[in-house]
């Protein structure tokens, strides 16, 4: 290992992804505040206005506008970043899948938080759940040391002229938004060399020559216009490639880091905890998993074989580490911060439970849906799961595939 | 008209064109094709003004108008606008 000098501040999840950012050396932002992200463009602005970055930092009336800003800026070269939640996200919804459509490797943190109505700030993964078709590439973090890495590490992932997509970061509202935590940050000159400048690969243009894949006036190319029947589906197959080598492309990445930061996160993908010999185990992402590891190491003391896997990467969805992860355990429960109101679950649990259906020997899954506009994901309950597992396991047989934890009758 | 279509391995990302859209050939879109009857035609240019696709145009030494099938996607304004009834629309 041959980590760098490192420095340990006070920073809140919000503060600790600003201050990546800043370390990124990035061209544009464009953002529009809302709860519970606005603390990471107000302290980037901070940051433009005492001329601590070299960014140009655009002010819009509205998301829409601000991702549409990005995915301009970012078309023209620039290393791109913005971050928002919940009512922005959804209203970002149309660039989102322009964005990717257009190959635009903008980098945004999103600090997850319900969706209205009732009108609720707290944290619920529903924003960005429905935000998984629309080709960006999505990490889930546990706390605000792996939300500062993640952000690091997605614009060298966004940028991969392999990869090339757009890369959402994903912190849980307040959890990690808003809680002080002591993170350890890498000096700037390292976190530059680790980002450096923005590759661009060459496309060839409309009169045959082979030009970077940039708008600019000495080059001219024309990004992202009309394709129908004709053209439409091979675009979208390449992005589906893209996405296959990126998780290739992820954990390289993540290997990197882990060199100069001496921090790694499971594979880069998938992150278990105690699952090697595990008999029983949970599925969760996010700072849940923080709580649940908690859970495990009391069910550890205590005999019982309790593992948790927590998926890091959401999108591309490593299917091959949660089969091989998943291989020996016999019960698992998923746990969904958002739920597909008329489905059969949330939609983790639908991803696990059909990727189950390749496995050799199909174990017994059943999904706990929790915590919905903030509500609290205590060790108690996590425990109640664990003993709900322990039944399973034993008894063989399922009650209720799909539960609702934490909510009053 | 249109060459051969490629794959998804061969085409530029993000959409980038790697042709000028004069070669895409828009007239590959066409159902009814317009006919000029020159003998009907009394050289006003209703049709090259009103074609949406500037796929009508006079040739000088002929003195005659033009179609550019490679343009022209058969809507039938041209036919529709004309006085003279000097254009049909017919199927392809």
């Amino acid at each position: 290992m041959t980590s760098t000098k490192q420095e340990i501040r006070a920073l809140n999840g919000d503060e600790a992804v600003a201050y990546a950012a800043k370390q990124c050396d990035v061209d544009v932002v464009a953002a529009y505040p809302i709860t519970p992200q606005t603390i990471i463009v107000e302290r980037f602005s901070e940051y433009v206005h005492n001329g601590e970055v070299d960014t140009e930092f655009i002010c819009v009336e509205s998301e829409h506008s601000a991702l549409t800003a990005c995915l301009a800026a970012a078309a023209t070269g620039a290393r791109t970043f913005t971050a928002s939640a919940s009512a922005g996200l959804a209203l970002m919804h149309e660039i989102l899948y322009v964005t990717s459509g257009c190959r635009a490797p903008v980098v945004m943190a999103i600090a997850n938080r319900a969706l209205s109505a009732p009108i609720n700030i707290h944290c619920d993964h529903a924003d960005s759940m429905v935000e998984r078709d629309a080709s960006w590439i999505q990490i889930y973090v546990e706390n605000s040391q792996e939300a500062y890495d993640s952000i690091i590490q997605a614009f060298k992932i966004a940028e991969h002229p392999d990869v090339l997509l757009p890369t959402m970061v994903m912190l849980d509202a307040f959890y990690l938004s808003h809680t002080l935590e002591s993170v350890n940050v890498l000096a700037d000159e390292a976190v530059r060399r680790f980002v450096g400048t923005r590759k661009i690969p060459l496309v060839t243009n409309h009169e045959g020559r082979l030009v970077p894949f940039k708008l600019d006036p000495e080059n001219p190319i024309t990004i992202g216009p009309l394709a129908l029947h004709d053209y439409y589906f091979e675009h979208k197959r390449q992005q589906e490639a893209a996405m296959q080598s990126a998780l290739q492309k992820i954990k390289e990445i993540h290997n990197e880091y882990e060199e100069i930061s001496g921090r790694k996160y499971g594979n880069g993908l998938i992150d278990p905890y105690r699952l090697e010999d595990a008999e029983i185990a949970s599925i969760c992402i996010g700072s849940t998993a923080g709580t649940t590891k908690v859970v495990v190491d009391q069910l550890r003391a205590k005999g019982v074989k309790a593992g948790l896997l927590r998926l890091r990467t959401y999108r591309p969805f490593p299917s091959q580490d949660i089969i091989q992860a998943l291989e020996n355990v016999e019960a698992i429960a998923v746990m969904d911060r958002s739920h597909s109101f008329g489905a059969k679950g949330g939609p983790i649990f639908h991803e696990v439970r059909h990727l189950l259906y390749d496995a050799q020997t199909r174990p017994q899954i059943v999904d706990y849906v929790y915590g919905l506009g903030g509500r609290d994901m205590s060790p108690t309950l996590i425990h109640e799961i664990y003993r709900d597992l322990e039944r399973i396991a034993t008894t063989k047989q399922i009650k209720t595939p799909v539960q609702f934890i934490g909510v009053r009758d | 008209m249109t060459p051969k279509k490629k794959g998804w391995k061969e085409i530029p990302i993000g959409g980038a064109c790697w042709t000028p859209t004069t070669e895409y050939f828009t007239g590959d879109w066409r159902t009814y094709k317009p006919i000029f009857d020159p003998e009907k035609c009394n050289k006003c240019l209703l049709c090259h003004l009103y074609c949406p696709d500037a796929a009508i145009e006079w040739n000088a030494s002929t003195e005659e108008i033009e179609f550019n099938y490679k343009y022209c996607k058969g809507c039938g304004i041209c036919a529709n606008e004309c006085r003279q009834g000097a254009i049909r629309m017919v199927l392809e």
